[in-house]
């Protein structure tokens, strides 16, 4: 397995301030990771460090085996980038815009041609080729700062919220195309939306505090949530207490909750560690001839597993 | 070397994005015929020169070069492109020499559009096209120089305004330390030697010289590595910011 981009004990000091503590980890091609953490964890200045527009404190990135410190412009030739924000240059026209990057980085006339007309179609840019990019709504220029960072076709990738403030349907575009690019890619992307880890990584880490909080495949982290493999029964109300009773029977059953909605009531049995309960439930059920309208399993909330993840390290350093 | 052209085409394209470019030529040229005529009684001096046209050059530029340099830096940090520019496969001399060299051209630009005061003296007389020659050069050198320091305070700041105020401090220094009033005001002050140093850097002096015809390898290389100078505190600067 190729690694294309590593990371050693990364840090980056501001001052007093840590912004980045020491964050390790390596993407090896095709594989997508997604980066996710509280605003001012650290991610965008982790991912300048590896990009190569700050220079680290202390640590070693590489870049297709390039060390970004000795060898800067082997490892950025490698290498499309997606700054946060998606910084462009307002005054030129987006074909302009993508030729400049095209031939700085060394591609020559017949290529760019090639290159550039890859992307417009990649990224549906062909509507607004020739308007200053100024005049440009948010998810064009989202998708312009993609599109430039894919104009080499580099075999790392670094995007920095590729999917901030864009439209569902434009999100789904650029999923769909990070996935279509990611065989024999290394991809990191930044993102705020949970959902997006189950959308496109193959893994995710949480930086808080500028470390490395946890991580692991979407799998491995629903399966830290607490209510991983937790069953909701839709049940008649009248049968709801009952439902309830016999849920929490069960020996792999650690807790049951009821919630009403009209005349319907959600009954929830929550497992011990994420055990398997689905079968032992639905055979309760039917043991106590109590109708189901639907039974629900419940694959772990990601958003309670970060919350808890970046609380431990705030907890940890305080 | 392709990857210094193709900053520099961007760069100097970006000049003209916006109605700057017309705004600084025009002012440029009227102002430059304005001082010839008034300041520099082009007629009474019955004369077919252009050195009244080219005295007032080195004052020109002390308002305008800051103006054409301002943006180089500042914009690309105000505007977060500097991430990008950073991140391309390219040197930070690269950039910085590509993006000096835009700005030169666009200089060269503005003094390539007064020669139709050449042509007039011309046909008003016989001066000596040399000296003129000479003359164009020097000037050139001058705006270089000045260009290349305007260039190197932009990086210094995310604002264009800080950025032409420095541009402008700077140059000014660099001018008005080879006025005579300067200078002996200083020799009470300071020891002779190092008043001698000053003027010595000026460039007000070395460009007179060159406006005469005299047209000495030493003054050439003196606006030359004050260039390079200049272009290499600026590629410090923005290394510096890297690592900031």
């Amino acid at each position: 397995m190729q690694l294309l981009v590593e990371v050693e004990r990364l840090c980056k000091r501001f001052g007093s301030i840590t912004a980045v503590d020491g964050v390790s980890f390596v993407v090896p091609a095709g594989e997508v990771l997604g980066v996710l953490g509280p605003n001012g964890a650290g991610k965008s200045t982790m991912m300048r460090m590896i990009a190569g527009s700050l220079a680290a404190t202390s640590g070693v990135a590489r870049i297709c085996g390039h060390d970004t410190r000795l060898a800067p412009i082997a490892a950025k030739s490698c290498l499309g980038y997606l700054p946060e924000g998606s910084p462009l240059y307002g005054d030129m026209t987006p074909e302009g815009f993508l030729d400049f990057v095209a031939a700085a980085r060394g591609l020559d006339r017949s290529e760019r041609r090639k290159a550039i007309a890859r992307v417009i179609e990649q990224l549906e840019l062909d509507e607004i080729l020739y308007r200053p990019i100024d005049t440009l709504s948010k998810g064009f220029k989202r998708r312009l700062g993609i599109a430039q960072a894919l104009v080499h076709n580099p075999q790392a990738l670094i995007l920095d919220e590729p999917t901030d403030g864009l439209d569902p349907i434009q999100k789904g575009v650029v999923r769909r195309l990070i996935a279509a690019i990611s065989p024999g890619k290394a991809i990191i992307i930044s993102t705020h939306l949970l959902e997006e880890v189950d959308s496109i990584c193959h893994r995710a880490i949480l930086i808080a505090r500028g470390r490395i909080a946890g991580g692991g495949t979407p799998r491995e982290l629903h399966a830290m949530a607490s209510n991983h493999n937790a069953v909701t029964a839709c049940v008649e109300q009248a049968n709801a207490q009952r439902a309830a009773e016999s849920f929490a029977a069960l020996p792999r059953v650690a807790s049951t909750k009821i919630r009403i909605d009209g005349a319907d009531a959600f009954v929830t049995a929550t497992p011990r560690e994420g055990a398997f309960i689905a079968d032992a439930v639905a055979e309760t059920l039917r043991a106590a001839s109590i109708p189901a309208r639907s039974l629900e399993v419940d694959s772990g909330s990601l958003d309670e597993v970060f919350a808890r993840l970046t609380r431990q390290v705030a907890e940890a350093q305080s | 070397m392709s990857v210094v052209w193709t900053i520099a085409r961007r760069e100097f394209s970006a000049y003209f994005a916006t109605p700057l470019a017309y705004v600084f030529l025009t002012a440029f040229v009227s102002a430059a015929g304005a001082m010839t005529f008034y300041a520099g009684d082009f007629f009474a001096r019955g004369q077919a020169d252009l050195s009244p046209f080219f005295m007032f050059h080195p004052w020109l530029f002390l308002a305008l070069i800051p103006a054409i340099g301002m943006r180089l830096w500042a914009e690309e940090r105000r505007s977060g492109t500097i991430e990008l520019l950073l991140t391309l496969p390219v040197t930070t001399l690269a950039a910085v020499l590509g993006k000096f060299l835009a700005g030169w051209a666009f200089a060269g630009l503005s003094l390539a559009l007064t020669i139709p005061m050449w042509l007039s003296v011309n046909y008003l007389g016989a001066p000596d096209n040399g000296v003129i020659l000479a003359s164009y050069l020097g000037s050139f050198l001058v705006a270089g120089a000045m260009l290349a320091a305007a260039s190197c305070v932009s990086a210094l700041t995310r604002n264009q305004v800080i950025a032409f105020i420095l541009g402008i401090a700077v140059c000014l220094l660099l001018v008005v330390s080879g006025v005579g009033a300067i200078t002996s005001s200083l020799r009470g002050i300071l020891p002779a030697e190092a008043v001698d140093l000053l003027a010595s850097a000026s460039m007000l002096t070395r460009f007179i010289a060159i406006a005469k015809g005299v047209l000495d390898l030493r003054d050439l290389f003196y606006f030359l590595s004050l260039i390079a100078l200049f272009l290499f505190i600026n590629t410090c600067i923005v290394e510096f910011e890297r690592s900031a």
